[in-house]
């Protein structure tokens, strides 16, 4: 039975959302506004207010090119969740809808892929992508990020697809759908909350990947990752152009995700009220 | 066959061999560095190479130091050569020589001037006396102390200042009350951070880090004397949260006029008296590593960011003249042409030190120079040692084994631990470590 909701509760409340989405939120905001700053302001302390000086951005570009790494993000995060979703759309509706007796012990198999350190593999996959010429291409990159994040998208779908009842799947069938019309006309259309909300997902995993992204690559592939990596400094205080390179590299991803959030939570939260 | 098909046939070969030619001239050389400000300096100079290496060009690849150690190792590991030209110091040259993985650099043109790099430089760059790579610019460490803090304190730094001095100094000009601290130092967890500050303050005091058997000595009174006076030091007179600072944190603290005094490396004295950036720039003195009473040893600290060619490169001569030019006099004047002399790359030429109007501009030369000749990293410690580096271990295994040290002192400093605590665990994770690794049998 609902309860109701006082009026003060309700205030309480989102004032205590709003204290710790701006706690989640203020290292991005300071690194925003340090952006913003000259390297002598930055240095100077904490201060919110900056002097609005684009001197950084111009410094970040002069000194590498933004546009290459940019380009390489977008075409590694949106190629390896395509290929991501091609391959997982038909695994999940088999272990969704045509399980066996090994169906949760495959899951659970993929999932503990993601429990190894990727540190553990690096010597074998660098000598894999050198033998093979990837080192440094997008395909290669590609190809790995969508491996990485299989079992995340496959599993993600696995759970929408269960809530799709069966029969409607069956009455499909009876009225002469192919697999094929069936996945792509029936499945696929009812599932799309699912399907946007872990398209979503994954982009943002592969766009904020920064291991393989840095160690498999020098200057044609770098995505974004390893453009914020080149302006750290042992020797330097370089932290306006630091924040300046973070806030250009999380840009696109953040505002993706602000236009889609509502779509991302529905998502994430589908299947979760029985 | 018709002659319209031998004439196509003909301009085709030549086309295809016109092509092939000049793939094999135009070369492409992919640079590892870091993001120091001279590193970036040199990134914009690059057309000056160009223009006289018409058919190289340049692509660099910029890193965060640690990354940079990371990848270049597996690259060299694997002989991936996806590098041509490496940024490395002087820690990894000996090691990566030995094992074969850099290019010996014996036949740089004439007017390199070999003989020119400061002796201390070029021998720990070298094995058997044969250079590895070149320096693009070095650094030993020294104090770099407010002389108008230390005038309101009634202090007078020497030149060669002992470690009573510092702390008598510390103890004088700290002011907690108006946030100036009489000593700022490392404390931050690493090889490279704390580790390099504490190593070379030992070698100071005569600790040294291995018996002649390779076993660890943290448990010797030089040891145990070296981190008492580092705690007592940064509890009593250092910036809160000094457990957190390296490098960088202590330069920001020091060009806010937080800090009396600073001991770190030579390099620093560049951006402290950089009037754009810092607020005390006028007012900044330099004097030696402090060294105990007796003990005739100032740390022996020396360190050079090196161009050095890895053996899997496929572009090993167009890699050498890149780095004949990018460490020559000639660059070096370059950079003066351009920004003046202080932002001349420091602490690899002899040439430079004897140049007039670097002398002028940098005030903090001179002491430089004589930081850097007075190391030597081939004898860290004044006992005997079997291994070399100032403040750090040649060895392999020191990247793991100085970062696990680090942290039980860094923890020390913060206060978790007492620093007998802290010197039994280096101790023994140091033991365990050397037995495993098969020095100690």
């Amino acid at each position: 039975m609902a309860r109701a909701v006082t009026r003060n509760t309700r205030i309480g409340w989102t004032i205590v959302a709003w204290a710790v989405a701006l706690v989640i939120f203020f290292p991005i905001l300071y690194t925003i506004i340090t952006s913003f700053k000259s390297e002598q302001e930055a240095i100077a302390g904490f201060d919110l207010i900056p002097s609005l000086t684009l001197e950084s951005y111009q410094t970040v570009q002069t000194q590498n090119n933004y546009f290459r790494p940019f380009m390489n993000s977008v075409i590694l995060a949106v190629g390896s969740t395509l290929l991501a979703l091609i391959v997982a759309i038909p695994a999940a509706w088999a272990m969704a809808f045509s399980p066996t007796r090994h169906t949760k012990n495959i899951l659970m198999w993929m999932l503990s892929t993601k429990m190894m350190p990727a540190v553990a593999v690096l010597v074998p996959i660098y000598l894999i992508f050198l033998r093979f010429g990837l080192m440094d291409t997008r395909i290669g990159l590609t190809v790995l990020l969508m491996l990485i994040n299989l079992p995340i998208v496959v599993w993600m779908l696995y759970t929408y697809f269960r809530e799709i009842p069966g029969e409607i799947l069956e009455a499909a069938r009876m009225d002469g759908a192919s697999l094929r019309d069936e996945i792509l006309y029936i499945l696929t259309p009812m599932a799309v909350p699912g399907i946007a909300s872990t398209m979503l997902l994954n982009v943002i995993l592969a766009w904020n990947e920064a291991f393989w992204t840095i160690q498999l690559t020098t200057t044609s592939a770098a995505p974004l990752s390893a453009f914020i990596a080149s302006f750290s400094s042992p020797q330097g205080l370089f932290w306006a152009k630091l924040s300046a390179a973070s806030t250009m590299a999380i840009a696109p991803i953040l505002i993706l995700g602000w236009f889609s959030q509502k779509q991302l939570v529905r998502g994430l939260t589908f299947g979760a009220v029985k | 066959m018709n002659k319209t098909i031998r004439a196509l046939m003909g301009a085709t070969a030549l086309c295809a061999t016109a092509g092939i030619a000049t793939a094999q001239d135009n070369v492409t050389l992919t640079v590892a560095t870091v993001n120091n400000g001279d590193m970036i300096r040199m990134q914009g100079m690059t057309d000056d190479f160009s223009s006289s290496h018409p058919n190289v060009s340049v692509e660099w690849v910029t890193l965060e130091e640690n990354i940079l150690r990371e990848r270049v190792t597996t690259d060299i590991a694997t002989q991936g050569g996806q590098y041509d030209v490496l940024t490395i110091g002087t820690y990894e040259v000996p090691i990566w020589a030995e094992q074969g993985w850099l290019v010996a650099l014996d036949d740089l043109p004439e007017d390199y001037d070999v003989d020119d790099l400061l002796p201390a430089v070029r021998e720990a760059l070298s094995v058997d006396g044969t250079l590895y790579a070149a320096p693009f610019y070095g650094e030993s460490a020294m104090v770099m102390y407010r002389t108008d803090l230390a005038e309101a304190a009634g202090v007078t730094m020497p030149d060669s200042p002992t470690w009573t001095d510092i702390k008598g100094a510390a103890e004088a000009m700290t002011d907690k009350e108006n946030e100036v601290y009489g000593i700022c130092l490392r404390g931050k967890p690493g090889w490279g951070e704390n580790m390099g500050f504490i190593t070379a303050m030992a070698n100071s005091y005569g600790a040294r880090w291995f018996d002649m058997d390779w076993n660890p000595q943290f448990d010797s009174e030089e040891w145990k004397a070296t981190l008492a006076d580092y705690l007592e030091l940064m509890t009593n007179y250092g910036p809160p949260g000094a457990s957190s600072n390296g490098f960088n944190e202590n330069l920001s603290l020091f060009q806010q006029g937080k800090c009396g005094m600073w001991i770190d490396a030579t390099v620093a004295a560049g951006f402290v008296t950089d009037p754009e950036n810092s607020t005390v720039a006028d007012s900044v003195g330099f004097a030696k590593f402090p060294n105990r009473e007796g003990v005739d040893n100032h740390g022996n600290w020396l360190w050079a960011w090196s161009l050095a060619i890895p053996a899997s490169s496929q572009k090993q001569d167009a890699a050498k003249q890149f780095i004949a030019w990018a460490t020559s006099k000639g660059y070096t004047e370059l950079v003066a042409g351009k920004e003046g002399w202080r932002a001349a790359p420091p602490g690899t030429r002899t040439s430079l030190y004897e140049n007039a109007d670097y002398l002028a501009e940098a005030p903090f030369a001179e002491m430089t120079l004589s930081a850097m000749n007075a190391a030597n990293p081939q004898k860290g410690s004044v006992q005997d040692i079997p291994y070399t580096g100032g403040q750090f271990v040649a060895i392999p295994e020191f990247q793991g084994i100085g970062t696990a040290v680090g942290q039980q002192f860094s923890a020390a400093l913060a206060g978790q631990m007492s620093a007998d605590d802290a010197l039994a665990a280096a101790q023994s994770t140091t033991t365990r470590e050397m037995t495993r690794s098969g020095y100690i049998q």
